[in-house]
Formats: structure tokens, sequence, C-alpha cells
């Protein structure tokens, strides 16, 4: 039957349809709904991983016990993933093993724009990189059939157009794969003796894999025009058709590591001009310069953002398309924390007392916003509390009672832990916020080892946070209501005044989770408001300012109170009161 | 002939329940269909557009400058936030409710004036209504994304009947005729 499907629902298909049997994945945007969908089939067992390197590494096991698996990640996830990635390219797999890396070009919920590619070069594993979701599906169940007959892993590149992206696919039915468990020291046991053997191995694949790509459907030629002659891959594939539809000659790359050498040597022979069209680095482009090619690519086209088909359109000197034109200029409308987020008490508090603030990555990175304006550093997952001890170890005494880390649940189980046991170990007096709002809260609500519940909502092991902190030996452990301003302020002096490391446990679930019940909305007397604004530093969107008062809006307003305790005229009405 | 429908609005506001809708009809009728929206970061209350595109063959997933034939937008500002992806004499139906965005609130803006008239300036064809107010008079302000595909659905060649049918495939039983309501309120009024 045909049926539109998310890239991220036709790769779980083609995972159910290989008989993928074990899936371990780390969320994060563009990737996250892959194991959400997989988790969706009764047939494969999937979890939430702390991290991407967990992740990979149960796909790891499995595969080496002779279960087709899986591992999903997005591209800064790969970072994460790429101890367990290179070696595992040296062992080679036994049941198929597939990788979903998802790349995020234009940065729509990333940090940074890289490109997932390097990392399929430098750890020489083959990499497929599919258009839409019917390739997805695909190219997943053929990945399996590749890792197993060249004794590796395989990454199925995805990025956001096609994570998120709907289109028509046709489903199959499932096949059922497994192979015995084989003990194979040699292959498994990558101590220097064992690696050196395996080493010539990897290169060998890389020449078979080469050959393959030379002649696979994976690469196809579409014939067209014999002037201008087009290599691409992925969504650049798509722009490019949409540009030049049949009028152009198109080499479509299906299998961007290794790449093809004769196969584009004849390509670029069989037109008169060559442009590379690919979005982010320019790695097919440096290929075939290296083989001497001449082509037009990134002296052209931009490395920076996502590709559109304008974009190459203008780029290649094609005119520009007739457009409605506003005359008028418009206030940008930027992501904010939700009306009711707990985080906004504790911001709102760091700001308050002038704190500097080391922040991570989640839905708090909004913290850094006006007019909260309580972040000063977002480096990666977990940096926070890692950057603090080295913030405090550089400026001592000059900052003690200054600065904290910022950093949520989820984060703080993936690669929190760890900075944290360094400040134990190596004793920094710093201060370390835990975000808790029980759910892993910018990728759309997963589970998470804190939480006490796994990917398909059954009770599941539950870390006790404050249990872990004293474990590690902060002896002191605080737990606050981040809607409770007064407390919250009280608690983060107190900490901060402390001659010894501490942490906070900000505790307060996820306005949006559907178990948390919201108060009426609040109203404004517009006789008591006396239009201080004090209120508007909160950054609610609930609360505008109109005619030279507050106004809440019924419509978003959830009644946390956290406005009203800044009413030193109790204006606000309504909702709950602390 | 690829055809080109985007829906914009204020991230949370329902866009997803729309752009199924339109899937469900359209690959229904038998032509390719793609449908694309950004997820992440941009829904928290962010500008949020999703696009359908349809048509024998679609190659690109999204829509750009000039190429829009529909916008549905769900809030005047980002109606007029996505005008110039409408082609020449393209139609906007827009939802005339306004929610403010971050800089309006902390003051260092001011939500725009006259926008229904600086659209119609700008080539596009505005059609401009209370979607907040139909949704309510349907039984839920939630239902201001159907309200909105209700009045959408004036351009199309499909029937009432077919609509609700593509409805009925996207919207659990106990919303149906909530949806329905809003949906013929939409299209009707």
């Amino acid at each position: 039957m045909k049926q539109l499907m998310l890239g991220n629902q036709a790769f779980a298909r083609g995972l159910y349809e290989a008989g993928c049997a074990v899936a371990s994945s780390y969320p994060g945007t563009p990737s996250t709904e892959v194991t959400e969908e997989a988790a969706k089939y009764d047939e494969i067992y999937c979890e939430w991983a702390p991290n991407e390197k967990v992740a990979m590494e149960v796909a790891f096991g499995a595969s080496m016990a002779g279960k087709r698996s899986f591992c999903g990640m997005k591209h800064v996830g790969l970072n994460v993933a790429a101890d367990p990635l290179y070696t595992a390219s040296y062992t080679g797999v036994n049941a198929g093993m597939v990788i979903c890396v998802a790349d995020d070009p234009g940065m729509h919920s990333s940090q940074n724009e890289q490109d997932s590619r390097h990392h399929a070069i430098a750890s020489k594993v083959p990499m497929l990189e599919p258009s839409d979701s019917a390739e997805t599906l695909d190219f997943v169940k053929r990945a399996y059939a590749l890792s197993e007959e060249y004794d590796t892993p395989v990454i199925v590149k995805m990025c956001t157009r096609v994570s998120h992206c709907q289109s028509v696919v046709e489903t199959g039915e499932r096949v059922e794969y497994s192979k015995p468990y084989a003990c194979d020291i040699g292959k498994y046991v990558m101590m220097p003796a064992n690696a050196k053997k395996r080493h010539p191995l990897v290169e060998a694949r890389t020449a078979k894999l080469t050959a393959l790509a030379e002649t696979d459907a994976f690469n196809r030629v579409e014939r067209g025009g014999s002037d201008l002659g087009i290599i691409t891959a992925g969504t650049s594939y798509l722009y490019a058709k949409e540009v030049f539809g049949d009028t152009a000659s198109v080499l479509k790359l299906g299998m961007v590591n290794p790449l093809p050498v004769q196969l584009i040597r004849d390509f670029a022979a069989s037109v008169k001009k060559v442009v590379v069209i690919e979005e982010m680095d320019p790695i097919i482009e440096n290929h075939c310069r290296a083989l001497g090619i001449e082509v037009t690519g990134k002296d052209v086209l931009p490395i920076v953002g996502e590709f559109s088909q304008n974009l190459i359109a203008e780029k290649l000197g094609l005119p520009a398309k007739d457009a409605c034109a506003l005359d008028a200029a418009l206030p940008m409308r930027p992501p904010a924390m939700c009306s009711g987020c707990p985080h906004r008490g504790v911001f709102y508090t760091l700001n308050k007392n002038k704190c500097t603030v080391l922040g991570d990555i989640g839905c708090y990175t909004l913290g850094a916003v006006v007019p909260l304006s309580a972040m000063h550093m977002t480096l990666c997952m977990g940096a926070s509390i890692s950057a603090l001890h080295g913030f405090n170890k550089a400026l001592g005494d000059e900052v003690a009672g200054k600065t904290v880390a910022v950093i949520g649940d989820s984060t703080f189980m993936h690669s929190g832990m760890t900075g944290l046991a360094n400040i134990a170990y190596n004793q920094s007096n710093s201060t370390v916020i835990i975000l808790d709002n029980s759910i892993t809260g910018m990728t759309g609500h997963q589970q998470n080892p804190t939480t006490g519940y796994n990917i398909k909502g059954d009770p599941a092991g539950k870390i006790d946070l404050e249990s872990l902190c004293r474990a590690m030996g902060f002896r002191r452990v605080r737990v606050v209501d981040p809607y409770d301003l007064k407390a919250t302020d009280r608690v983060l002096k107190e900490e901060l005044a402390a001659d010894e490391p501490s942490v906070i446990i900000s505790r307060r679930p996820c306005v949006l989770l559907k178990y948390v019940k919201t108060n009426p909305p609040l109203a404004v007397d517009p006789e008591k408001c006396r239009g201080c604004r004090a209120c508007m530093k909160l950054g609610c969107p609930s609360i505008s300012f109109r005619d030279g008062k507050a106004h809440v809006d019924a419509t978003l307003c959830t009644g946390c109170g956290v406005c009203s305790q800044l009413c030193a005229f109790g204006a606000f009405e309504g909702g709950e009161t602390k | 002939m690829t055809k080109n429908i985007m829906i914009v609005g204020v991230g949370g506001q329902g866009s997803l329940l729309a752009s199924k809708l339109l899937g469900r009809i359209l690959l229904t009728a038998g032509y390719d269909v793609k449908v694309s929206e950004v997820h992440g970061m941009s829904q928290r209350g962010g500008s949020v557009v999703t696009y359908v595109r349809y048509g024998d063959k679609v190659y690109s997933p999204v829509i750009d400058k000039g190429e829009a034939d529909y916008i549905v937008s769900f809030e005047l500002l980002e109606a007029a936030r996505y005008v110039e992806y409408l082609r020449p004499n393209g139609h906007i139906v827009v939802n005339t409710q306004q929610i403010d965005p971050m800089p309006v609130i902390t003051g260092a803006a001011e939500y725009p004036t006259d926008l229904l008239a600086k659209m119609e300036a700008s080539g596009a064809q505005v059609d401009a209504f209370d979607a907040l107010a139909v949704a309510q008079e349907a039984g839920s302000a939630k239902a201001v994304n159907i309200a909105l595909m209700g009045r959408l659905s004036r351009h199309f060649d499909f029937s009432q009947a077919q609509w609700e049918t593509a409805l009925e495939q996207c919207v659990p039983p106990k919303f149906i005729e909530l949806n329905k309501k809003a949906f013929a309120l939409g299209r009707n009024e």
C-alpha cells in the first residue's frame, strides 16, 4: 500500500523489514523519530541509552551476538560515539549493524553544522545517503546486506530535509535474520597484535567497496542534456532536479563513502561542463579534483547553510522567480521558553543574582536570550559542569560565589556525570544546578534514566539524582521548586556562599507533559497594575504590555504563578498563589 | 506541474494535523506528495512553517520564494512574514488572531499595523477571517487548524464528502464531529 511516511519513519520501517532485533539510541533532532517509530514494532527491542557511545556499543554487542542491530543519533552524537565506531570498523560485525546519523545543515536545532561524511571517511566505514523516504527504506534494508557481506558497520546518513519530510513509500514484509555467535578473539579483541592484523583487512575492504561503488545501483546516471553534468547526492539531488529537470545529466551518488573513480571519470567525459552540487563540505568536489577532473563547486555554491532550488538557480546564474513583496519591517519571532516552563524561575533568579552561567544543551539554552539573558556559554553535551570546574580553577576566589553550571536531567545522564566526578575528585568550589524537568524536553519528550520509564512508557530502572551526587562525595545536595522564587533565590545564595562544591536540583516536571495539571490562567487587574514592568523581566509568552498595563493571554497562560510573585501590587488574579 | 501550499504559524498551534489532512487527501487523489516541516528548537514558540507540495513528480521537499500557490496562516504576523514566498496573485488564507512575538513582549519592537492592507498591496489575494471564533463556535479553540483547512478547501475541486473521509482517517473518533463542524463552518461561512 502506498503511504506517506517521514524519512525517519521509513528508516524504522526499513529496520523492521530487515529483521533488526536490537536498537539503542540517544535522541537528537533530527534523528529522534527513527527510534521512536522503531519502538512501535514489538519485534524490535528498542531503548534509549544514556548517550550515543553507549548506544553504539549496545548495537555492537548485539551484532556480535548474531542479531541485526541499530543505533541512531544526530551529527554531533556521532562525535560521542566516534570511539567505538573507529574500532568497530576494524572488528567488523557478525550480524549486520546499521548506524543512522542525521545532519542538520542550516542548524535548525543544533550547535554546529558539521558534515558527518568526514567521520565515514576517517573511520573507513561505508556511508549511504538517501534522498527521500522510499530510498531510505530501500537503503536501510540493503545496508544490512552490505554490512554482512563486507564485514563492516554501515552508516546511513540522513539530514533534516530527509528525516522530517513525508514522501510516498510502499512497504514490504519483515524477514527474520540471525547468525550464531562464534568466539573469535582475533577479530573482536582489539589489542595491538590483533588490530595490526585487522587494519590491512579494512584497507582491502575499502578497495572492494570502491569497486562496488563503480557499478552498484546505489549510484546512478540519469542521462539528460550533454552540456551540463551534475554530480550530486542526498537532498542536493532533489534541488538540482527541481532546477534542471531533464535538461542536464545527473550522476546521483547514493553511496557517499567510498566514492567511485571510473564512474565519475566516465560521467565527466560525457558532458561539456561538470558541476558538483553538495550541501556543506566539498567532499565529492575534492575527490573529483584529486582525480584531475575540472569541476565547478564551492567556488560558486556556499559551504554554509542549507541549499534550496532558488539558491542553486541563483548561484548557477539562472533568473530569479517573480514573487509578492511586502512593504513592511517585521519583528522576528525567535523560539522562547514556553509559558509555565519550570526553567524560567531559575534563569530569572540567576539573572537577578548576576551569576556567570555555564550552560548546556536543551530547551534551557533559551535562558541565554533576552530578557532572561542568563547563560554565558553553551558548547556541547555535558560541557557546563566540566567547563565550570576549569573556569573556577582558572579564576579561583575572583569568581567564587558568582558562577554556576546549569544542565538538564537527560544531559546530566548523557555526559554530565563524568564532569561532576571531576569536581568531586579535583575539588573546585563549584555550584552545579541540575534542571530536573523529569524528561528529555527539547527533542520532544523522551524518557531517560532518571524518569523511571522506558521508551515504551513502561516502568523501568530509575536513577536517584540526590543519592548519585551524595555517592560521589557531595555533602551539599539541595532540592528546590523553581516555581517558588523566594526558595530558589535563598538556596542559590546559600550554595554560592558555601565553602565547598554543591549541587542544586531544580525539580518540576516539564509543563507540556500530559500528566502535568496546569492551573487556570491568571488575569491582570488593570486597577492594580502600575505598569512597572517587573513581570516583563520573565520573558513569558503569555504576558504582553498593552496601553501601559500588563496583559495575560488566557489561551497560553498555565497559571504557574511565577509572575504574581514578582508583582508588588498584587495585580495578578487567579491561578495558584505561593 | 507541482503545486505548493505553505502552512505557517507559531510553534505549538497545531499545523501537524492540517498538513496530515492535506497529505491524505492529495495522496488519495493519486498525486505524488511531499510534506516537510522542522521539529526541535524552532517549535518552542518560534515561527514555524510546513511545506506541502504535490503534482506528477515532486523533487524538492521545500517551497522557495515566489513558488507558493497558497499560504495558510494561523497568525497574522506570520502570514506577512512569508508573503514573499507567494507567486504573484497567489492566495493567502489567514487567521486574524495576533500572538505577540518576544521582541514585542519585551518592548524592543511593535506589532506591525495594517498588515492585511500591506499584504493585499504585495500582489497577494488575501482571505482573512477570525478562525479562532469559528473554532470556538464549533466547540474548541483547538480546531483553528481545521477551520482554516475548511476555508482553504474552497480553492480545491474535492467535495465536502471527500474532505470528511480524509478527516476521518486523520482524527481520532472522539474528535471527529468537532472537526467536521469546524471544517464545515470554515468552508461555508
